[in-house]
């Protein structure tokens, strides 16, 4: 601090970049990856001294090995993408929604609600009907409650929907317990009515689910770069300020924006309880809630990106059970390995978002 | 009168482990990050106190309880304090997103904890360390059985007693020290501080990581006293963290608050079975899970009184959640 000597320039310095090129944005994830890739390699060697390529190599066909691994990997996929679509419109508004969790579950439970005690009473189509709109409803009104209390009182919106997700779990422990009566848990809804059912397609229930996801992966694209709202969203994201003195009405922007995101993750729980387990439990969001906040993030709201990522993780997960079976491991693995290249992805943006200035010389960080 | 007593002995324990998890978090808060890797945090520091117990139990010649409490406290201290140094440079340093990254840190620590839990469980369904447990809980000797009330003041383990001085030192420390006051600062204005000639990024760093390591504590205190020094696969801590998490707010980021606000969660959460007894109210057993959210609801509602009331020394640290980059304006 006290002797300022003409050579005090520091060894390294940062500077913002602004507008990094394509190439080198996929460069610089790409390297993380890899990176990550390497460290995960050097933890299994250690951990339990096998070979980490033939490791991979069993992850690898964790996935792809044929139809069945594939299409349960697709099955993942779509839960775990459709909660990342759903948030995204709330992050890009800079609206922490750690809530996801507890919008599906609350929408899950609303659909298994509606599968028992209306499975006989409707007709198919209404039932369906009432299924979706339930569900959409409840996860609305889940997003609802936290954004109506920031819009008006600026309530912390994080810390919020994260107490949000515990109520949600609460109840859910709550109606299972009431809906399984003297049994020991509550399996499988209308198992011999099959009402509520997703149909069979293509060999499998959750192939609806797979095109619901893919359908919106598109629509949330297309409302969040090509409307009039997509817009408004990402002025009042950039900020409040701006938004007021354009004339937008942010509370109605934010209120709106969270309906949307709460009802699309309610709809996530629907698809997952009607078209994957048939059942619902604390469980049914699975951590998928959390980690597909990471998801969004990374992908910095574009929906495609969430798929490539999205499918990266569910690859490590599948794959990673994978090899617990295969080297009598255990399935925690997954979440040492995810944890590890999440670190690395995050880590990396700062090379996209900033550059380094060495202190001789002009060379620049990767 | 009885169930009283026994509900009391059943909720200051329970309050203990998430005082331990929000005192650490007040203190990284109070810095300006808001690390959602509580949970993964209480899972390293746990796990670390548990395995180096049981290894030193079972691998010492002649296992001696105080070296073996010392040993795990340094190891929860270390691993917790690594666990909140990965959040600090990814936050800190790379300026990546603090929610995303703690809650990455939270998937990360749990998957640590449980993967070399399986290692040392090998087939079981738990470990015990049973000497580390009579340590880290054994009672006040003489006071502890001076009736009721040394029952009740006098009968915990020490971490019991540590967390309360902990959480007055705390409150000495944000209040009456130049180096407490210089956190606040970075916490509030980050750039202001930075103007004022304090080091935000190690102010940052160590408050982190000091932070991380008290979590950690809850943790260790969970796994060797509460559970009766027993390691079992669970998601039972990560519900903990978040509980420490919703009392943050609940204290409204003072540590005082967070002695009888943790007692009163352990009290809330543990409510369910001491209702019937002490109220002659009949509660079926599906509302279990109904009365045990009450802490959180009793969360939402404080969060939700603080933003309206708006006074200035309830709110949450001014640039909480956001990284600082000084050429930013």
């Amino acid at each position: 601090m006290s002797s300022q000597k003409t050579n005090s320039e520091p060894l390294v310095r940062i500077a913002k970049r602004e507008g990094a090129t394509f190439p080198q944005k996929v460069l610089v994830r790409a390297v993380a990856i890899l990176l990550a890739l390497v460290v995960d390699a050097i933890f299994i060697y250690f951990v339990t001294g096998l070979n980490p390529i033939s490791v991979y190599g069993v992850m690898w066909n964790g996935t792809f090995m044929n139809t069945t691994r594939f299409s349960w990997a697709m099955r993942d996929l779509s839960s775990l993408l459709c909660i990342a679509i759903a948030l995204a419109p709330a992050f890009k508004m800079r609206f922490w929604n750690i809530g996801a969790e507890g919008q599906v579950l609350i929408g899950g439970l609303v659909t298994a609600l509606i599968m028992v005690y209306f499975g006989t009473s409707l007709p198919a189509p209404a039932l369906f009907a009432a299924m979706v709109l339930g569900s959409m409803l409840a996860g609305g009104l889940w997003g609802l409650v936290p954004a109506w209390f920031k819009s008006r009182w600026n309530t912390n919106e994080t810390l919020f929907t994260l107490m949000m997700n515990y109520v949600a779990t609460s109840i859910v422990a709550c109606m299972t317990n009431i809906m399984r009566g003297q049994a020991s848990s509550l399996g499988t809804l209308n198992k011999g009515t099959k009402a509520g059912w997703m149909p069979v397609v293509a060999g499998q229930r959750y192939t609806i689910n797979i095109i619901i996801v893919i359908v919106l992966t598109f629509a949330m694209y297309a409302y969040l770069r090509y409307s009039k709202q997509g817009y408004e969203i990402s002025v009042v994201g950039e900020s409040e300020n701006t938004a007021r003195y354009a004339g937008i009405n942010v509370r109605r922007v934010t209120i709106r924006t969270m309906l949307i995101s709460g009802a699309l993750c309610g709809l996530c729980g629907f698809m997952i309880v009607s078209g994957r387990d048939q059942t619902i439990s604390t469980t049914t969001a699975g951590g998928n809630g959390f980690t597909a906040i990471i998801v969004a993030w990374l992908a910095k709201f574009n929906t495609f990106y969430m798929a490539l990522i999205s499918f990266l993780l569910i690859f490590l997960q599948r794959g990673a059970s994978e090899i617990a079976s295969a080297y009598s491991l255990n399935e925690y693995a997954a979440d040492i390995i995810t944890g590890i290249i999440l670190f690395f992805i995050l880590g990396s943006e700062f090379f996209i978002n900033y550059r380094l200035i060495w202190r001789h010389g002009k060379k620049e960080g990767k | 009168m009885s169930s009283l007593i026994a509900w009391i002995l059943r909720a200051i324990p329970f309050g203990t482990i998430i005082m331990y998890g929000a005192l650490g978090e007040i203190v990284t808060e109070k810095s300006g990050n808001l690390n959602l890797g509580v949970p993964g945090i209480m899972y390293l520091g746990g796990f670390a106190g548990f395995a180096s117990a049981y290894y030193y139990e079972n691998l010492a010649q002649n296992p001696n309880s105080v070296v073996c409490v010392i040993l795990a406290l340094v190891c929860t201290l270390i691993a917790s304090a690594l666990g909140g140094l990965i959040y600090a440079f990814l936050t800190i340093t790379l300026r990546a997103n603090q929610n995303v990254t703690g809650l990455a840190l939270t998937t990360f620590g749990m998957g640590v904890a449980n993967f070399f839990g399986v290692f040392i469980l090998d087939g079981a369904s738990y470990t015990a360390a049973p000497l580390a447990n009579k340590a880290f809980s054994a009672k006040i000797p003489v006071l502890s059985k001076m009736g009721v009330v040394g029952q009740v003041v006098f009968g915990y383990g020490f971490l019991v007693y540590a967390a309360v001085i902990l959480a007055i030192v705390l409150h000495w420390f944000f209040t009456r020290t130049r180096t407490g006051l210089n956190l606040r600062a970075v916490g509030e204005n980050p750039a202001t501080a930075d103007a004022a000639g304090i080091s935000v990024t190690k102010y940052k760093y160590i408050a982190t990581c000091a932070g991380a390591a008290i979590c950690g504590v809850g943790g260790l205190y969970y796994v060797l006293d509460y559970n009766q020094g027993i390691w079992a696969t669970t998601g039972q801590i990560e519900a903990l963290g978040w509980l420490a998490l919703a009392l943050v707010i609940f204290t409204t980021w003072k540590p005082l608050n967070a002695i009888w606000g943790a007692y009163l969660f352990g009290i809330l959460y543990w409510l369910y079975q001491f209702l019937p007894s002490l109220l002659g109210v009949s509660v079926p057993s599906y509302m279990t899970d109904l009365i045990q959210m009450l802490p959180y609801v009793v969360t939402i509602v404080v969060l939700v009184a603080v933003s309206l009331r708006k006074k200035k020394e309830n709110q949450p640290p001014a640039h909480l959640g956001l990284a600082y980059f000084r050429e930013e304006r």
